[in-house]
């Protein structure tokens, strides 16, 4: 894929010019700017998520359990979004559960970038037998899907979240490597990297400065859309109880929690479920336009 | 095969033409059950899942507990007798006991002493051809400590065994209700065994039972009909099934729509919708369990009695039932449930009272308390449905009195392992009874004998000489008296803080009669009738 | 052609062993034992617990262990379940047809329904429809299944009433196994109230695991529509006059399709990991679920042998999609 990126982005680090371009490009497209707003509402929330919140997460409130949401009745003003099963406030729990899956993906997305990047560069630019080590081990890695192989590596490591996210990092890692080398091996033999090479520039320099640059614009739509699968993948974790553990305000762990009460309390079981969904869907969003914005070959819409 | 399938299609056919003549005929119970057997040998087997699906439907005992009975009554043997020394037992057996007739098996002889030999042979003898076979880890057999306590099985006739124990023991007769005492068929072992295929035994049994198994598919249903010849009556349903359903919710989901007709370990929060529902019928009754938190009495500062009782005070028990097993549990006073024979109704619980824990402490000399570790287990248990919760409440009124606890867990394996080995200063862990004995509590949990890897560790000797004795008694109130004395002594040295019994819920649909909830946890289905 | 084909081959090879020192460290790096766990309160010699675990050749050297392993592994032997004692092969082959069926259920409902969405979308592109189509397939594709099969289940079972909550068949009918893949087993058995059952019982699965593959193959069919649709030889097929219909169904979308069968078995692995918790969900008696209840179980042989399958099957699978994919297209056969 990243051979196909077009000859002129290559030759220029971002510069102002390329970036309102990008962004022109990019706000033509009107899911991706919904998408985009989404995002930025929920890094909000996030960094406000102690201010925002009407209570403490874990706070349990005595005889106040299972409230419904204060439209329907038989609720409390005080619990906007009703009580859970322990009657902790299921407003505040979302909330700091949009922290919890920013963070997460932040994480996941910041570990397998930093170590998949590594990888592909090294084994691009190396070839021979680091390269075929290297991309058989992600052959390896990619022979499970990735939620069965997270759910291994977390029996290994012991149920949390931090190995959950651990565990996410490593089942990405193999896309990040792959776009890496491809793009390396397509960039090594061109005109200005024999240049530097001639010019006397070490190895790291070339990886990092000369190489990595023009693997830019694929990574960052990977990027993007490894952050919403890694919020998908932690809260099926939660949700198989191999990720964040209770009381942990994480929508996956809500949602196995509040599986019990589906019947007698189906907002319980709504509401975190809809979290996910709206933010795994304005990261699809924002991803499907950059992809178009950055990627003029892979240009859909 | 061929019969089978033109059986179970015309079942099929049947049910689905007609309506309510025909259904009347041929009656199916639905029993949605939380996991799938691990075997059909319940020799083999741990798990309550496993014993419904083999022992209890499929096979027969020497004796036997029924119903909502602790007490053993008789089986297999029709009558018994004890020696003078209580060291052989001789029973009687039953005469004209059909085996099943199977797909592959069909009896050429009813049930006699060869049978019984065999039985306990394969776990008995370790030469014997079925010993290994399928793994051959008898754990039931191994912990009432089969192998030491039997010395030798003999046939005396077709219908006569004698039973020869190394040591006199009380509570043999209780112990040979145990699953893993059902008894197999010797001729259907044999056949297989010169087929070659000897692990058959465990996967297509034969039994003696009410039930004939026809399928098993695995994480999806298993499939029995009545057996007609069966000696004590065949039973009032035809065909009964196991829907194998691990998720409590859904399984109420099918009980309400009518997809089973029994069920078992529902959600806590559902029950009282479930009894305001007029199609299904809730039974509850006190379960046969114990949980508790112990105290490693190896360890400073709980070699002391003053700081055990100090926190037996210091504990607001009545709160953490209610609590942790939202209306499923009861405060528990002594280390056995109140349904067993020798409890003792006048022992006095500790009352909750911050003060006077902090008197005592400071008596033992800790007037600021300590710290320590408090370990909860990591998986819900029948006696306990929420550690964390229990050790969280625990921890938040121990600091009232100055104790700062540190909460541990470990994986569930680990977790045992290390409590075996006392790394823990006080635990959480619990008890269900295998058999209507108190020895079965007693000696497992608080003997001597145990206290290497019991999680008090604790070794009294007054106590120990009277639970010592009570197993080599054989008249009951004896042995009654002596085990009150016992829990007298178990609540002045405080080994534990003794926590609730929990109380096992089921629910049956409303058309569903003669259906009894087992003290053991088990689901028998004999007897039961749809209306 | 031969070359591709064999050069694709030997690598499964260090893959496949890689994947075997995985399944078998795995395995000895997590911690707790079956025993133990099987074990529980109860008090047992300790003595005969270690005689236990020696059974299982869980005291041998690690290289020794490894060594017994993959000499099994070669001549087919997974061992058995330390749970059941059954051979693992024999439980997978008695679960993996349900999963199948669930999973070929989903991909044909993707596919039915997705091919067609797809080129509606993109025949009437940029119009309200086609945003309405592509928003909708978007957000289908971002759904956690988990919750999405809760809420089939709220909706359909406990609401309406009109789907089982859970399982593969009704009690009253009784399928002999015949292939294992119940449908299949329906129709051999000419028992036909039970396929309609069986059928019956599968919906909501199916709409559960279905529906991100529908979407990712509805976006896919639209957008490769979109590209063929402006390729030279469909404005050529225009330009003479050719009835647009037939243009569209004929010429656009057999070209189309070749990235869309690409998506499709790519799909393969995900909707495996979508069974595992679609079959939690639903109570399907899959793979998914024996392999979760053998972690929580500690049943090594059991968690050794479903991941070596699983990750073989994929291979296998993946293998296959690049041998196509290298025959319909002859740049990736000699690009590299």
């Amino acid at each position: 894929m990243a051979a196909e990126i077009d000859q002129k982005t290559s030759h220029q680090v971002i510069v102002p010019s390329v970036f309102a371009e990008f962004w022109r490009n990019f706000s033509r497209n009107k899911g991706a700017l919904v998408g985009f707003f989404l995002i930025v509402a929920l890094i909000i929330v996030a960094i406000l998520a102690d201010l925002l919140a009407p209570y403490d997460p874990a706070y349990q409130f005595e005889g106040r359990f299972l409230l419904p949401p204060a439209w329907v009745e038989g609720s409390m003003v005080d619990h906007f979004l009703g009580t859970d099963n322990v009657g902790r406030d299921i407003l505040s729990r979302l909330i700091h559960g949009a922290r919890l899956s920013l963070i997460i993906g932040l994480i996941v997305v910041t570990l397998s970038l930093i170590f998949g990047v590594s990888l592909g560069l090294i084994a691009g630019y190396f070839g021979g037998w680091v390269d075929f080590m290297i991309m058989r081990l992600m052959d390896i890695i990619q022979a499970l899907p990735s939620l069965l192989m997270a759910l291994v590596i977390i029996a290994i490591l012991e149920k949390s979240l931090t190995n959950a996210m651990i565990a996410i990092s490593i089942t990405v890692l193999p896309h990040y490597a792959r776009l890496t080398r491809a793009a390396v091996i397509s960039e090594i033999n061109k005109e200005y990297v024999i240049a530097s090479r001639v010019a006397g520039a070490g190895s790291l320099r070339l990886m990092l400065i000369t190489l990595l640059p023009n693997c830019l614009p694929p990574l960052i739509v990977q990027a993007t859309l490894s952050f919403s699968s890694a919020i998908l993948d932690a809260a099926a974790l939660g949700f198989l109880g191999y990720g964040a553990q209770p009381p942990t305000a994480e929508w996956g762990t809500m949602l196995s929690e509040a599986r019990s009460f589906i019947t007698q309390h189906p907002w319980i079981v709504t509401l975190p479920g809809l979290c996910i969904l709206i933010t795994v869907l304005a990261f699809n969003l924002m991803g499907d336009g950059l992809r178009d914005a950055l990627d003029p070959k892979l240009k859909r819409t | 095969m061929k019969r089978y399938l033109w059986q179970a299609l015309a079942v099929a056919g049947l049910t689905l033409s007609a309506i309510a003549p025909v259904q009347a005929q041929n009656k199916t119970l639905v029993y949605c059950s939380e996991g799938s057997p691990e075997t059909f040998n319940p020799q083999l087997a741990t798990s309550g899942t496993t014993f419904d699906a083999s022992s209890i439907a499929i096979y027969n005992r020497l004796v036997e507990v029924r119903g909502s009975k602790t007490e053993a009554e008789p089986g297999l043997a029709q009558s018994w007798t004890v020696s003078d020394d209580g060291l052989t037992y001789t029973f009687y057996l039953r005469r004209g006991v059909q085996w099943h007739t199977t797909r592959n098996f069909t009896p050429t002889r009813p049930f006699n002493a060869d049978d019984v030999l065999f039985s306990f042979k394969r776990m008995m003898d370790e030469k014997h051809p079925y010993h290994k076979v399928s793994g051959g880890n008898y754990i039931y057999f191994n912990e009432v400590d089969g192998p030491n306590l039997i010395k030798s099985v003999e046939k005396v006739d077709d219908y006569t065994v004698k039973i020869t124990l190394t040591k006199p023991d009380a509570t043999f007769i209780s112990i040979l209700t145990l699953h893993s005492f059902s008894i197999l068929s010797a001729e259907y072992a044999d056949k297989l065994l010169k087929a070659g295929t000897p692990e058959r035994l465990d996967t297509d049994p034969v039994g003696t039972g009410p039930f004939v198994l026809v399928n098993y598919q695995k994480d999806s249903a298993i499939r029995y009909t009545k057996n007609d010849k069966y000696w004590r009556g065949a039973a009032k349903i035809d065909t009964l099934v196991f829907a194998i359903t691990k998720d409590a919710s859904i399984r109420y989901q099918k009980m309400r729509a009518g997809e089973c007709h029994v069920m078992a370990y529902p959600n806590p929060a559902e029950i009282e919708s479930m009894k305001a529902d007029k199609n299904l019928r809730v039974l509850q009754q006190e379960g046969f369990n114990i949980g508790y938190l112990a105290f490693n009495t190896e360890k400073k500062p709980f070699n002391d009695k003053r700081v055990r009782q100090a926190i037996n005070m210091a504990l607001n028990k009545a709160n953490i039932v209610k609590a942790v097993y939202l209306g499923s549990g009861t405060p528990a006073t002594n280390p056995i449930p109140p349904t067993l024979w020798s409890y003792n109704k006048s022992v006095k619980d500790y009352q909750y009272n911050v003060n006077k824990a902090k008197e005592l402490l400071a008596a033992a000399g800790y007037p600021n308390g300590f710290e320590a570790t408090l370990w909860w287990m990591p998986v819900q248990r029948p006696y306990n449905p929420n550690a964390k919760a229990m050790a969280e409440l625990m921890q938040a009124d121990l600091a009232k009195v100055g104790i700062k606890v540190r909460l541990v867990s470990y994986e569930w394996g680990e977790y045992l392992d290390r409590l075996r080995k006392g790394e823990h200063d006080m635990g959480l862990l619990g008890w269900t009874g295998d058999y209507g004995d108190p020895d079965n509590f007693f000696g497992n949990l608080l003997s001597c004998a145990a206290a290497g890897s019991s999680t008090a560790r604790w070794c009294h000797k007054p106590f120990d000489d009277l639970i010592v004795k009570a197993r080599q008694v054989s008249n009951q109130a004896e042995r009654t008296k002596l085990y009150e004395q016992a829990q007298v002594i178990f609540k002045e040295e405080a080994p534990w803080f003794t926590i609730a019994h929990s109380i096992a819920t089921e629910i049956t649909r409303s058309n569903v009669t003669g259906y009894q909830i087992s003290p053991f946890g088990s689901h028998d289905f004999y007897g039961v009738e749809l209306k | 052609m031969l070359r591709f084909f064999l050069n694709r081959f030997l690598l499964l090879i260090p893959t496949f062993i890689g994947v075997t020192l995985l399944t078998f460290s795995m395995v000895r790096l997590i911690k707790g034992d079956p025993i133990t766990a099987m074990l529980g309160e109860r008090a047992v010699d300790p003595r005969w617990v270690e005689e236990a675990k020696a059974r299982l050749g869980l005291d041998q050297p690690l290289i020794v262990q490894y060594g017994i392993y993959i000499n099994q592994v070669v001549q087919g032997d997974l061992g058995n379940s330390i749970v059941t004692s059954k051979p693992v092969l024999s439980e997978f082959w008695d679960l993996f047809p349900a999963t199948i069926e669930l999973a070929l259920s989903a991909m044909l409902f993707g596919i039915v329904f997705g091919i067609p969405l797809g080129i509606i979308a993109a025949l009437r592109r940029g119009k309200v429809s086609d945003y309405l189509t592509m928003g909708t397939a978007l957000t289908g594709q971002s759904l956690p299944i988990f919750w999405w099969g809760l809420l089939l289940i709220l909706l359909f079972s406990i609401t309406l009433g009109w789907t089982p909550v859970s399982g593969r068949l009704s009690f009253e009918f009784y399928v002999e196994p015949i292939t294992g893949f119940l449908l299949l087993d329906c129709i051999l058995s000419n028992d036909w109230p039970a396929f309609y059952s069986a059928i019956h019982h599968l919906i909501l699965p199916t709409l559960a695991l279905g529906t991100i593959p529908l979407a990712i193959i509805a976006r896919m069919t639209r957008s490769s529509m979109i590209e063929v649709m402006g390729e030279d030889y469909i404005r050529t097929a225009k330009a003479k006059g050719l009835n647009p219909k037939r243009i569209v169904l004929i010429h656009g979308l057999r070209n189309a399709l070749i990235p869309v069968i690409t998506v499709i078995g790519l799909q393969t692995g995900s909707l495996l990991a979508g069974a595992v918790l679609t079959e939690t969900i639903f109570s399907w008696p899959g793979i998914g679920k024996w392999l979760i209840d053998s972690l929580d179980r500690r049943d090594y042989p059991v968690l050794q042998g479903a991941v070596l399958l699983v990750a073989s099957f994929i291979m296998i699978v993946n293998f296959i999609i690049d041998i196509l994919y290298g025959l319909i297209n002859p740049r990736i056969r000699h690009g590299r």
